[in-house]
Order: C-alpha cells, then sequence, then structure tokens
C-alpha cells in the first residue's frame, strides 16, 4: 500500500458500487441491468483487493477469485434467461415483462 | 492424507449429496431418455444422504481450517433440505409430465441446490455462505424458468435473476466490509471480537448490507417485491422447495451471523429486525386477503411467515434461536405440503388455481381436500396443528425479549391470516360447482403428501420429539 490511502480505495468502490446501485434501479434495459449489477460485483472485488492489502493477509484476494468465478457462472446463466425471455416476447425491456404485476 | 481422510468423513452429508449430484449428472450425460434413471437414482441417493445427515447429528467442531462446522446445527438443517428435496422429486414428477417438460436436468438441479443449502447451513466462514448461496441461487434461477417455452415462467426467472443477483451484490459488499473491519471473514472471530469491532464504522456498514442481503433472500419486507411474482411464475413444486428449502437456508445463515449472544447489546440489530418482522407481517398477510390466485396467496403467506421468525431473531435469545428452527421444521413440511396439492389439481397452462376452482373440491376429491384443509389450518396457526407450537415458541421468545409490541402486531396479523386460508377451506367443503377434477393423481405424490400431513400432525401432537432434538444442539 504505497502512496495510495486505504480510504480512497473504499469511497472509489463504494461509488463504483452506488453507480451500479441506481443503474439498476433506472434502468429498464434487462441487459444493461444486469451490466450494473457486475459492476457492483466488481466494485466489491475492488474493496476486497484494497482490504487484502491492508491487511497482510490472502483471504480477500481468495474470495475475489470465487466472486469473479460465481459471476461467471451467473452470467450464463442470466444470459440465458434473457434469452429464452427474448424468443418468447421479442423484448427485453423489463417495463414491457408484465404479465404480473411487478 | 490421514487427515485429509477424517475432514472429508465429517463433513459426509454436504458430500454425499455432491456425489449424488454428480452421479446424476454423470447419468444425464451419458444416458439417452434419462429421466426415468435420474428420478430412481436421486429419490434413493436422497434417502441414503438424509441417513447420513442424521447419523452425524452428534459431530462437534469444525474442519478446513475453521472453513465449515461440523454436525449439529449443519445436521439438521442437512437433514431438513434432503428431506424437502425428497419430497419436492417425487412430486415434481407427475408434475413435470402434465406440463410437457419431464427432463432429468430438473433432478440434478434440485440436487446441486441442495448442496448449496447444506453449505450454508454448515458454514463457519462468510465466504462459505456466499458460495452456498450462489450454488443454491444459480439452481433456483434456472428452475424458475424450466418451462422455457411459457412466457410466465420466463418472466419469474427473469425477476428472480435480476432481483437475486442485486441482493448478492448488497450481501457481497457487506462481507467486504466485515473483513476491511475484521481482517478476517471468520464468523465466530467476527462475533467474539464484537466489542472491539463495534467502534468501527465499516463494521456496522457492513453488518446492515449483510442484513439487507438476507432480509432479501428471506422474503422480508420492504425487501419482499420479488416473491409473489417468483412463486406465481415457477412450476409449482419449485415454489415450494423456494418456499420451504430456500427459505430455510437463508435463514439458517443468518441466524449463524447474527443470533449470537455477543449481540444481545446491540439494540440496533434487533431494533431492525423486529421493524422488518412487524412489517413482513402486516404486509404479507393484509394482501394475501385479496388475492384470488391461490398460489400468489400463499406466496403472500409466506412473507407473512418469514415475519414469524424473524420475530424470534429479533428477540435474540435461545429460545428465540430455539423457535425459529422448529417453526422452519414444520413450515417446511406444511407449505411443501400446500403447494403440492396445488400442483397434483393444476392442469396444464396454469389453470386449477383460482379460489373458485376449490369449490366442491371436498365432494370430488375428499382425500386432497382433507390433507389442504390440514395444511391451511397448521398454516392458520390453528392447535393441534404443528403451526400453532410454532407460532407460540417465537412468540414466547419475543416477550422473553421486552418486544411485547411486536407479539401484538404478531397475534394480531394471524388473526387475519386464519381469513384467507379458511376461506380456502369453506370453498372446497360449502360451495358447489360444474368444474370436474378428472385427471388421476399418482399413488406416490399422495403417499407424499399423506406424510407430509402426519409429520404436520405428529410435530403438532408431540412437539418434544422435534424441540428435544434442537435443544440438544446448544
Amino acid at each position: 500500500m504505497s502512496g495510495i490511502p486505504l480510504n480512497y480505495f473504499v469511497f472509489l468502490s463504494a461509488i463504483l458500487f452506488t453507480i451500479g446501485v441506481v443503474g439498476v434501479l433506472t434502468r429498464r434495459n434487462a441487459i444493461i441491468v444486469f451490466m450494473c449489477i457486475e459492476l457492483m460485483l466488481n466494485s466489491v472485488n475492488l474493496s476486497l483487493v484494497a482490504f487484502s492489502a491492508f491487511h497482510g493477509n490472502t483471504r480477500g484476494q481468495i474470495l475475489v477469485f470465487f466472486v469473479m468465478a460465481v459471476a461467471a457462472a451467473e452470467a450464463a446463466v442470466g444470459l440465458a434467461i434473457i434469452i429464452a425471455l427474448f424468443r418468447n416476447k421479442q423484448t427485453v425491456n423489463i417495463d414491457e415483462i408484465n404479465i404480473m404485476k411487478w | 492424507m490421514d487427515f485429509l481422510g477424517s475432514e472429508l468423513l465429517a463433513i459426509a452429508p454436504v458430500l454425499s449429496v455432491t456425489i449424488l449430484s454428480l452421479l446424476v449428472l454423470v447419468v444425464e450425460s451419458l444416458v439417452t431418455d434419462s429421466e426415468k434413471i435420474s428420478y430412481w437414482v436421486s429419490v434413493f441417493g436422497l434417502l441414503i444422504c438424509g441417513a447420513i445427515s442424521i447419523s452425524t447429528l452428534d459431530l462437534t467442531g469444525n474442519v478446513f481450517n475453521h472453513m465449515v462446522n461440523v454436525g449439529g446445527y449443519g445436521s439438521l438443517f442437512a437433514t431438513l433440505f434432503t428431506t424437502a428435496a425428497l419430497l419436492t422429486v417425487v412430486l415434481s414428477r407427475d408434475y413435470l409430465r402434465k406440463e410437457h417438460v419431464s427432463f432429468g436436468e430438473f433432478y440434478l438441479l434440485i440436487l446441486f441446490s441442495t448442496v448449496g443449502m447444506m453449505l450454508m447451513a454448515a458454514a463457519a466462514d462468510l465466504i462459505i455462505i456466499f458460495l452456498g448461496l450462489e450454488l443454491m441461487s444459480i439452481c433456483l434461477y434456472v428452475l424458475a424458468g424450466f418451462m422455457r417455452k411459457r412466457s410466465i415462467s420466463n418472466e419469474a426467472a427473469l425477476k428472480y435473476f435480476l432481483l437475486g443477483a442485486f441482493a448478492t451484490g448488497f450481501l457481497l459488499f457487506g462481507i467486504a466490509l466485515l473483513y476491511g473491519a475484521a481482517g478476517t471473514t471468520n464468523i465466530s472471530y467476527i462475533v467474539e471480537n464484537y466489542g472491539k469491532l463495534a467502534a468501527s464504522p465499516l463494521f456496522w456498514v457492513g453488518l446492515g448490507l449483510l442484513m439487507v442481503g438476507f432480509a432479501f433472500k428471506v422474503g422480508g419486507v420492504p425487501f419482499h417485491m420479488w416473491i409473489p411474482d417468483v412463486y406465481q411464475g415457477s412450476p409449482t413444486t419449485v415454489s415450494g422447495f423456494m418456499a420451504t428449502g430456500a427459505k430455510a437456508a437463508a435463514f439458517s445463515a443468518f441466524i449463524l451471523v447474527f443470533a449470537h449472544q455477543e449481540f444481545e447489546s446491540g439494540e440496533k440489530v434487533h431494533t431492525a429486525l423486529a421493524f422488518i418482522a412487524a412489517a413482513s407481517m402486516i404486509v404479507g398477510n393484509i394482501v394475501a386477503i385479496s388475492q384470488s390466485n391461490v398460489k400468489r396467496m400463499l406466496a403472500y403467506s409466506s412473507i407473512a411467515h418469514a415475519g414469524y421468525m424473524l420475530a424470534g431473531l429479533a428477540a435474540g435469545n435461545q429460545l428465540g434461536r430455539t423457535g425459529i428452527l422448529f417453526y422452519l421444521v414444520t413450515y417446511t413440511f406444511m407449505n411443501i405440503g400446500a403447494f403440492g396439492v396445488l400442483s397434483v389439481l393444476e392442469r396444464e397452462e396454469e389453470k386449477n388455481l383460482t379460489f373458485d376452482d376449490y369449490a366442491g373440491l371436498g365432494t370430488k376429491r375428499p382425500f386432497l381436500a382433507a390433507l389442504m384443509s390440514i395444511f391451511m389450518l397448521s398454516l392458520a396457526g390453528i392447535p393441534p396443528f404443528a403451526g400453532f407450537f410454532g407460532k407460540y415458541y417465537v412468540f414466547v421468545a419475543a416477550i422473553n425479549a421486552h418486544l411485547t409490541w411486536l407479539v401484538i402486531v404478531g397475534v394480531l396479523t394471524s388473526v387475519i391470516s386464519v381469513y384467507y386460508y379458511l376461506r380456502l377451506v369453506m370453498m372446497m367443503y360449502f360451495q358447489e360447482s360444474e368444474l370436474q377434477f378428472t385427471q388421476p393423481s399418482s399413488v406416490s405424490s399422495l403417499a407424499v403428501l399423506t406424510i407430509a400431513a402426519l409429520a404436520v400432525v405428529e410435530i403438532g401432537v408431540f412437539p418434544s420429539s422435534i424441540l428435544s432434538l434442537i435443544n440438544n444442539l446448544y
């Protein structure tokens, strides 16, 4: 942790996380919503790596690998769901996906 | 090597279900027309796994460098999850055939999500909770959209996926901040050093985010918005599995992180939990009244039941923890039973699911109607059925913790809930309709439903049978 204080990393990851949350809540395209969720996960990875270096143990970095693997699995399933939906409805706009009320 | 061997033996419940899942995976990829083989392998495998879980109940300690707890609490939940999975697998077979989606992958996904649930209950580390949660959730996303030609199932899967992944983000950020504050992700270390860590704002923000993530997974208000849609759109037996297994798994992790003696001075945590509990009971029960679709009604009722269990967690005492475990056991049987009856009576394209469709069931299908009445009375919390004692223990715990206002809310809302549960019973016995319930139901489904109903009655009449098992854990 030469030079850059821990606070900077924490604030940056908090800002990225917030951008992700706001994106999930405001965007209407299912794929963009999903990209915002990925942004949230990556901001967590950033803070985990920073904490890991700060504490001087590798636990955080190990968790980052798990998070990346899980995010990849989640992406595969999520995109498959979106494709199945698109085949039936010809749309990925979550405002039009409303057979049941939200 | 010897050391590793004994550790592997210690996590036998998780390991056995993992091996079973891989076995079914191999069957699926090598055998053509594999549905039948996968089904029987899953049923017998789960029976064996259940027996293994029971046999590890007396073990204690943790293995793999403080990553996984052995025996006791985890084994009790492992037994519960294998039971839920077994009942779901048997009930699903007829249902999948009826809906023309009878593929062996279904059983595979149920088994893998069961592994995830068991890991959550056995976790000694936040990393394991995260991995178990994701293993369970990703399988459930697929299961929710299993009827992929049908829009309502797609919609349920998409909503579950987007909101589930969103909640995972919060949970994970909470874990990251707790790690930042404590320098480790070990749960018992964090709990033991609570006094020291409580000074750090990072710790509180992390704990709060973790609570949001868990509240979302158990379906507590205001994080409940996905539950009605997902339960309504998913295949009916999967809804039953989500409402019992997935909810019990989320609660098991919730208890692991939040229900500790050390936190009892932490008023903030318990106040927040009490408010979530009260809101869940009120919203779940009141909105359930206005539903005309029975599946959606059960979804709102499951929000209310999450509220009752959260009341036990908010109490934060010994009795509260025992109460939640007891409640989860009873709730698993009665809710899988209720969703099971729905799945037996349901016809293709989501038909036969409204209250009106149940009119006259008491004369046409007396046995199914009797089973459904048992489940409904138990869900309503009417003695001598099991649901009554679940509520009783949780509310007593809350009174002991001086949360009298919460108990008043709980009792009033459960009086409200009697209205919509009994409305279904009234429909079945005191209304007539032209509708015919012609399709036969298989012996295996009826047998499973009977077992669930017997369990509800047995636990209701002899609550000490389960209670002594739970008390041995602490």
